[in-house]
């Protein structure tokens, strides 16, 4: 310390200072900010992609969300959102949306993966929200389903019925089957809770969580999931199970009955 | 033919014994190898066959799971082959209901050999029970056996609900649940009532162990019995049979039971515990495995109990959820309480109907003769009433998922079936007494008129007639075979001393009930032969 004290009038100290600063600076950054080459280019490319977005934007979503994604009376606005939305929405063909009604109905989607994202970089820079989630974050398979299972029960079943085969909410609202739907827009739907879905963030449920309860969803409810007992009936419960009892199993117990019944040659003859 | 001369035979002790065994047994047509009885040939006389059969296989598939079920809701950690359940907590009923499932050898089908087959019990019964009530087979002397057999469908009811709740699932969880708060809507009763059943708070340790007993001894045994004495009185009293030549009140006309029925009844349980077995090893039941264990915490939408539970649920479902705070700041429930209530009545009412005929008729005769349901307009207008009523509460009961597979508002369904829950049933009433009538009417033309033959006449004039054939005697007397009762009259209005005669508001309320079944509006005089002949001499060539 002593040195460093007497030196400090030195004709050099201010320069010297200003280097360590300068360097100690640069390496914040290079810490801190992801500022390398490679980065600039993604950034480059970002700037692209939110630019071809916003022209996707103007054309097919600023008559109803605005043309900052303000929103209007014919939607809500955008502005925070995040990318996850977008992905989401655009990517289950929940948006564009056609015609007002009870919920957005999926829709085959109207846009490639590309112009999704192009869509979602564009709603992203309009203000920070959820953004898409990496592979690594939602593959099932690295999902604890028995876990998963709990959680969904707890979170989830209240809406979407014990495996995700959907239910009905209040005037024509209704919480969708999830079979089918890939396992990143299921990570989404979470992040960003769509119309009457309540959102689950980090706060309340993990990454973790979400894989698992996919890793769950992908036991049960997908084209993998196994019926050990035979066919599943929908995996609706007791009305589906009640119907069939009737319809299939008692119908051809009378049918077997009136067959036995009307076998009967040996009575007539006496 | 065989023709039985004395209706009224006490069993002999022959027959007791071969009763009580074949209670046990099922063995329905040995156990009366030995007795000539006859049994008329009716494919609807064959729905009680399905019952016995259908309680038979529950039974035995019952015995096989209680080989393996634990009753307890000791906690436990699952730790099994079932992959997906692996590490949750969950009560021992539910782990032995996987293992049962998964380890057991044969276990799964005969969980769901058990499960369909008490699906298929019920509806049996239920289907049997509406052959009885539109034949009008339980009037004298079988108004016992009609109670008998009421008791057993209410039995059945209980003994599923009991079994449908003991696997301790998030779904059967939840039915358990609802039970409680069904019970603690009782007003003054209900809170000790629930503490009594349940031991304590919800969900305690008891309800499982308790529910086991009910569903395995209790409800069976009782069951067991009621169906002996069913049996025994079906058998004691001869089975009725529709009208035809050669049948009388005092006869049945049918196979005998050695050989042919036993034969017949031996092969149809076997189709019967065929067909079952088919539908159990090929379609799931109650997939207990994905619903989870149940915690007082999470609930599952589409949470809907079996099937003959289903007109309570919607009940539940279409009533507003009224409630009052009285005064004393107890709570009135009247979402639960009113549907409890009609729960409770609805049953008695049904229970309650053949002296509620016998009353209106006041015929003290024996029948053995069913009735062709047309003939009895306004009794088979309330039985399809009745269901177009339950069928109404069974919408409401699955009104979430008819909303989501039809595409409907889940409101507008609750508001129709609320609404329909008062309008169908006399819409329908009416409806089937129009259709009853029309039969009758189409019955009468035909002994009247012949039957039309479909070949076109031109007289010389030039009109065109349809030829009639007249019907053969045998349908003749089918058809004109049955009785009609003659509406009450109200009597004069003073007796024979000119002092005004006073009649009781249950008389009035008699003879108007009778003028409604009876009266014009009820039924089409059947044609009398002095009809036939004038008719007949008339114009003999049509
Ligand atoms: C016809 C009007 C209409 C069009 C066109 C439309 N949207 Fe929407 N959008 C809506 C409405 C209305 C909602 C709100 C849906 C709801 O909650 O029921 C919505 C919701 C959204 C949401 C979810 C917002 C949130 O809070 O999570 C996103 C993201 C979205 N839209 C993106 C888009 C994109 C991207 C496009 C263009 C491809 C688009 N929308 C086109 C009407 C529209
Ligand atoms: C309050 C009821 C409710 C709860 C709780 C709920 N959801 Fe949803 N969920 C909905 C509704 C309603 C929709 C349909 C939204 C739409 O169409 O935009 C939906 C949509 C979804 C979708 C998209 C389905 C598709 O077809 O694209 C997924 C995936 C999803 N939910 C998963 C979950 C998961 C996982 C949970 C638990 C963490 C959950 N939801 C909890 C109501 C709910
Ligand atoms: C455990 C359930 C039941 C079993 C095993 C059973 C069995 C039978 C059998 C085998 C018969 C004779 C064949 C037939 O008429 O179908 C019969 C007749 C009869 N059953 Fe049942 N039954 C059951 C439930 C019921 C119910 C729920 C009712 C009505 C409330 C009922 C009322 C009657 C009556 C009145 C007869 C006499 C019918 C006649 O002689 O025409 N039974 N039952």
């Amino acid at each position: 310390m002593k040195k460093l004290s007497v030196r400090r009038r030195h004709p050099l100290a201010a320069l010297v200072v200003l280097l360590i600063a300068l360097a100690a600076t640069g390496g914040l950054y290079a810490t801190f900010a992801p500022a390398d080459k490679a980065k600039a280019e993604e950034s480059s490319a970002q700037s692209l992609a939110i630019d071809e977005g916003k022209k996707l934007y103007q054309v097919g979503c600023a008559s109803c969300h605005g043309t900052g994604g303000q929103g209007s009376s014919d939607g809500p606005s955008l502005v925070g959102v995040g990318a996850a939305a977008v992905d989401f929405q655009v990517g289950t063909g929940r948006m564009p949306l056609q015609q007002p009604g009870a919920q957005a109905p999926k829709k085959p989607v109207a846009y490639s993966q590309t112009e999704i994202d192009q869509l979602a970089a564009y709603v992203a820079s309009l203000g920070p929200g959820p953004a898409q989630p990496n592979k690594s974050d939602y593959d099932p398979a690295g999902g604890d389903a028995a876990r998963g299972g709990d959680l969904f029960r707890t979170n989830c079943a209240q809406c979407h019925n014990f495996i995700g085969k959907g239910g009905a909410l209040t005037h024509g609202k209704f919480a969708p089957d999830l079979g089918g739907v890939t396992p990143k827009h299921m990570y989404e739907a979470m992040e960003t809770g769509p119309q009457n879905m309540p959102v689950f963030p980090e706060s309340l449920l993990k990454q973790k969580d979400k894989q698992d309860i996919i890793a769950w969803l992908d036991t049960v409810n997908s084209d993998k999931a196994e019926e050990p007992g035979g066919y599943g009936l929908g995996g609706l419960g007791p009305v589906s199970e009640g119907l069939f009892a009737w319809v299939i199993g008692l119908v051809l117990l009378i049918g077997v009955a009136c067959w036995v019944a009307a076998h009967t040659a040996k009575a007539r003859k006496s | 033919m065989a023709t039985a001369t004395d209706s009224r035979r006490p069993a002999s002790k022959g027959e007791k014994v071969a009763d009580w065994a074949d209670g046990r047994l099922g063995i329905y047509g040995l156990a009366k190898a030995n007795m000539r009885k006859i049994f008329p040939d009716h494919w609807s006389f064959m729905l009680g066959e399905i019952c016995l059969y259908s309680f038979i296989i529950i039974i035995l598939t019952g015995v096989y799971l209680t080989l393996f079920f634990k009753p307890s809701m000791a906690e436990l950690v699952y730790d099994g082959s079932y992959g997906p359940m692996n590490g949750i907590h969950m009560t021992e009923a539910y782990a032995s209901t996987l293992d049962i499932s998964f380890d057991v050898r044969g276990g799964l089908l005969v969980r769901q050999i058990h499960h369909w087959a008490a699906l298929i019990f019920i509806a049996a019964m239920a289907v049997h029970m509406m052959r009885v009530f539109f034949t009008g087979a339980f009037r004298k002397p079988r108004e016992i056996n009609w109670l008998f057999g009421f008791l057993l469908l209410v039995l059945g009811c209980i003994a599923g609900f009991t079994g449908y709740s003991l696997p301790d699932d998030l779904l059967s969880g939840t039915g358990v649940r609802f039970m409680q708060g069904a019970i603690m809507g009782m007003p003054l009763v209900g809170t000790y009532l629930a503490m009594f059943l349940y031991g304590g708070e919800f969900p305690g340790d008891d309800v499982i162990p308790r529910f086991f007993s009910i569903h395995v001894l209790l409800v069976p045994g009782i069951m067991l019995g009621l169906l002996v004495a069913h049996l025994i009185l079906v058998f004691y009293h001869k089975h009725t049979q529709f009208a035809g030549p050669g049948r009388t009140n005092k006869n049945v006309v049918g196979m005998p039971l050695l050989p042919v029925y036993m034969a017949k009844a031996g092969g149809f349980f076997f189709l019967v515990f065929g067909v079952i077995t088919v539908i159990a090893g090929a379609v799931t039941i109650n997939p207990i495995w994905v619903l989870g264990p149940y915690r007082p915490d999470q609930v599952s939408t589409g949470a809907q109990p079996d099937w003959y539970m289903g007109w309570t649920e919607g009940m539940i479902r279409m009533m507003p959820g009224w409630e009052w705070v009285i005064p004393t700041g107890h709570t009135i429930n009247f979402g639960v309480f009113i549907p409890l209530m009609v729960v409770g009545v609805i049953p008695i009412a049904i229970a309650l109907y053949p002296f509620f005929e016998s009353w209106l008729t006041g015929d003290k005769r024996e029948h053995h003769i069913a009735d062709r349901p047309r003939n009895v307009p306004t009794r088979t207008a309330f039985g399809v009433a009745w269901l177009s009523w339950v069928f109404m509460c069974m919408i409401g009961g699955g009104n979430d998922l008819w909303a989501t597979h039809l595409h409907l508002s889940i409101n507008s369904i609750t508001w129709f079936v609320r609404i329909g829950f008062f309008v169908v049933p006399p819409i329908v009433f009416w409806i089937t007494r129009r259709i009853c009538l029309g039969l009758q009417r189409r019955d009468r033309d035909k002994v009247l008129h012949g039957r039309e033959s479909g070949i076109i006449k031109r007289l010389p004039h030039g009109e065109f007639i349809e030829v009639h054939e007249p019907l053969a005697q045998e349908e003749m007397h089918t058809l004109t075979a049955h009785e009609q009762y003659r509406p009450l009259e109200a009597g004069p209005k003073v007796d024979e001393n000119g002092v005004v005669r006073k009649q009781g508001v249950v008389e009035r309320v008699r003879t108007k009930l009778s003028k409604n079944y009876f009266g014009d509006a009820g039924q089409i005089p059947k044609p009398t032969a002095e009809e036939y002949r004038e008719v007949t001499s008339g114009h003999g060539h049509h």
